[in-house]
């Protein structure tokens, strides 16, 4: 095991997965002269060269288009968009083209596919930059939405997802590139649409994913000092949602807290929980809760951003409410 | 042109200089957030096409708008108080840096996503036509932003409609990291508007007079009717894309030879030259654009933050 970043750990799935495979390439905006915007890619222009490691102009549909046509061709693309921001100038190739090719053409066509972006907010970056709209892309069938919150899920589930013969987002947050922590050094897949218990506990269930994985942890040990212990189901992956964890922790603790950075309506709460109401329901003990962004756009002032963005006190708060 | 625009024009570059030095500062004191992009070695861009708009002219460009804020007439300490988040800041404090606007004075913004400004210019030049105003929309955009398709679907719509725009491209050779012929396919941006069947012209942008000159000719053919035209103006950041680039695509030689030729020092010696003005005066102006900020950046630092209750004001207008 070697403790290492988010970051690294995302970069060194590439490199492996790149060495292995000659069909693996990386198209985006700044992925090689610059090193990525968030130094995934740093040193991969220089080591596989222009033809696999290819910068972009500012074309976002071009980009996942393109990779959608290569795709098509066997290759195994990697596309990356800069922010998941700039994901929504390449929507109608993401939802209407990457989602849908294979089912509309009856199976004929193979997309194996990823698009590498970065979610979150927090970093001052005012409404435009500093969204967390990951639910967006998680409603339609046909693309596979992935979001780790460790370097160790983040490094399996990226091997996965590019071994994977499907279309798949996923979606890195901003603020965990910095975060270390433990890495198998042998190599290791994670299988796509698999939920994982982060913490074990007997009180209350925490059901979360990506930046919220870390609040949550944290608003676990704060809660552990006063006996409460919770368990954090991590759902890894928001299509497929692998409910089953979920439903097995609830049927223990019979109390859940949903915890997201998006906006609360129509969210990963809203689905979660109704989940948990139609298939478990006879186990439900008090109302389940759910922590969310304030429903407004994020300002840049610092104070207010933080204000709409989930705190680990809110986790708290929750958890000692649905007891 | 009279003297006190000559000395106008000298007075909101050096301004321009001074707001982006001050912004850097107060960024590296944690006092400033998010991205910052300093428009320093642009100036006589901003400076030369603002100085040629009519009040009724309306101006749009992306992020990288510090310096179109002032030209437009934004006082510095209310620029300075939005990059530090204040509620006296043009946009209360809830935008940044990226969002400068101030529609009192027919500035639609600063946009950070981009290229997704340019169809929106196609609405405010067809508000202009559709209600017989005689008005021209500025929209300016990086070299970069003409690689993605919003320009293209808005260049030609522009052409299609005949709508009174001036498209602005400031070709400062990079759009991040990525120099103009590695991502467009023409080098000079102005052949994009080939294809469009649009007039189109390339100025020096780091001579303010060449800029302003251009602007007022360009100004007249559409406000005539004669539909849009697009501009490119070669200029150069001298400072990194955002604060914190590496700068790992570009020699440091290649950013000295383009300082050489600053464009507030060739105006200041144009001015000189041709007598115009002592250098005695232009030292004044400098002292007075010097007090501005001064006074600015101590403005923004004591202004409040704006209210917690902002936080959900102005999501709507109902
Ligand atoms: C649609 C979209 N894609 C990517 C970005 C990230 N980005 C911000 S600025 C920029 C470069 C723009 O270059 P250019 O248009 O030349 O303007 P300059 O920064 O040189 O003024 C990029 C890629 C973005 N903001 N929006
Ligand atoms: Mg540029």
């Amino acid at each position: 095991m070697a403790r290492i970043t988010y970051r690294e750990a995302i970069s060194k799935a590439l490199w492996e997965e790149m060495e292995r495979d000659p069909s693996v390439f990386i198209l985006g905006e700044e992925v090689g002269v610059w090193g990525g915007t968030y130094a995934v890619t740093r040193g991969f222009y220089d080591h596989f060269g222009p033809k696999r490691v290819l910068d972009t102009p500012i074309a976002e549909a071009t980009i996942v288009g393109a990779a959608i046509g290569a795709a098509l061709t066997g290759l195994r693309p990697v596309a990356e968009l800069m922010t998941i921001n700039f994901a929504f100038a390449a929507m109608d190739h993401i939802v209407n083209q990457a989602a849908k090719l294979r089912y509309m053409f009856g199976g004929q066509f193979t997309l194996p596919l990823v698009i590498r972006t970065v979610s979150g907010g927090g970093r001052q970056l005012a409404a435009t930059h500093s969204q967390t709209p990951d639910v967006v892309f998680a409603h339609f069938p046909g693309l596979k939405v992935v979001a780790p919150g460790t370097p160790e899920d983040a490094k399996g589930l990226l091997k996965a997802a590019i071994r994977s013969n499907d279309p798949i987002l996923f979606i890195e947050h901003a603020t965990l590139y910095p975060v270390r922590g433990e890495v198998p050094d042998e190599e290791y897949l994670i299988p796509i649409g698999k939920s994982k218990v982060q913490r074990p506990g007997r009180d209350v269930t925490i059901v979360t994913y990506s930046k919220m994985l870390e609040l949550s942890m944290k608003a676990a040990e704060q809660l552990a000092e006063e006996g409460i212990e919770v368990e954090i189901v991590d759902l890894r992956s928001l299509r497929p949602l692998d409910i089953e964890p979920v439903i097995q922790s609830f049927k223990k603790t019979n109390r859940a807290v949903i915890v997201e950075e998006g906006w609360r309506s129509y969210g990963v709460g809203a689905e979660v929980a109704a989940r948990l109401y139609e298939e478990a329901f006879d186990y439900v003990d008090a109302p389940i809760r759910r922590i969310a962004q304030k429903e407004t756009p994020l300002p840049y002032n610092r104070t207010l951003e933080q204000m709409a963005l989930p705190q680990v006190e809110e986790i708290v708060r929750a958890v000692k409410e649905v007891l | 042109m009279d003297k006190q625009l000559y000395l106008d024009l000298y007075y909101q570059m050096v301004l321009i200089r001074l707001v982006e030095e001050a912004s850097a500062q107060l960024y590296q004191q944690g006092k400033i957030g998010g991205f910052l992009h300093l428009y320093i070695g642009q100036e006589a861009v901003s400076t030369g096409i603002i100085s040629a708009r009519q009040p009724k002219d309306r101006v749009i460009t992306a992020y990288r708008d510090h310096g179109v804020a002032i030209n437009v007439g934004i006082p510095a300490k209310l620029v300075l108080a939005e990059l530090l988040g204040k509620a006296t800041g043009v946009s209360k404090g809830k935008g940044g840096s990226m969002h400068l606007a101030d529609v009192k004075r027919n500035f639609w913004g600063g946009h950070a996503i981009v290229g997704a400004h340019l169809p929106i210019a196609v609405g405010l030049a067809l508000g202009d036509q559709y209600q017989g105003s005689d008005a021209v929309t500025i929209c300016m955009f990086g070299d970069g932003a003409t690689n993605i398709g919003f320009f293209h679907e808005a260049l030609n719509l522009s052409k299609v409609w005949n709508l009174p725009v001036l498209w602005v491209c400031e070709n400062n050779q990079y759009g991040m990291g990525t120099a103009v012929e590695r991502a467009s396919a023409v080098k000079e941006i102005r052949q994009k508007a080939l294809g469009y069947n649009m007039p189109n012209s390339r100025v020096n942008g780091m001579d303010v007079l060449e800029v302003r000159q251009a602007t007022l000719e360009v100004l007249d053919q559409i406000r005539a009717g004669g539909g849009p035209h697009l501009m490119e103006v070669v200029t150069y950041r001298y400072r990194g894309h955002s604060m914190g680039d590496p700068e790992r695509y570009r020699q440091a030689e290649e950013v000295k030879r383009w300082q050489e030729n600053d464009p507030i020092g060739i105006y200041r010696r144009h001015l000189e030259t041709r007598s115009i003005a002592t250098p005695e005066e232009l030292d004044e102006v400098e002292r007075r654009a010097e007090q501005e900020v001064t006074e600015a950046v101590r403005f923004a630092e004591e202004s409040p933050e704006p209210p917690p209750e902002a936080l959900f004001e102005d999501i709507y207008a109902e």
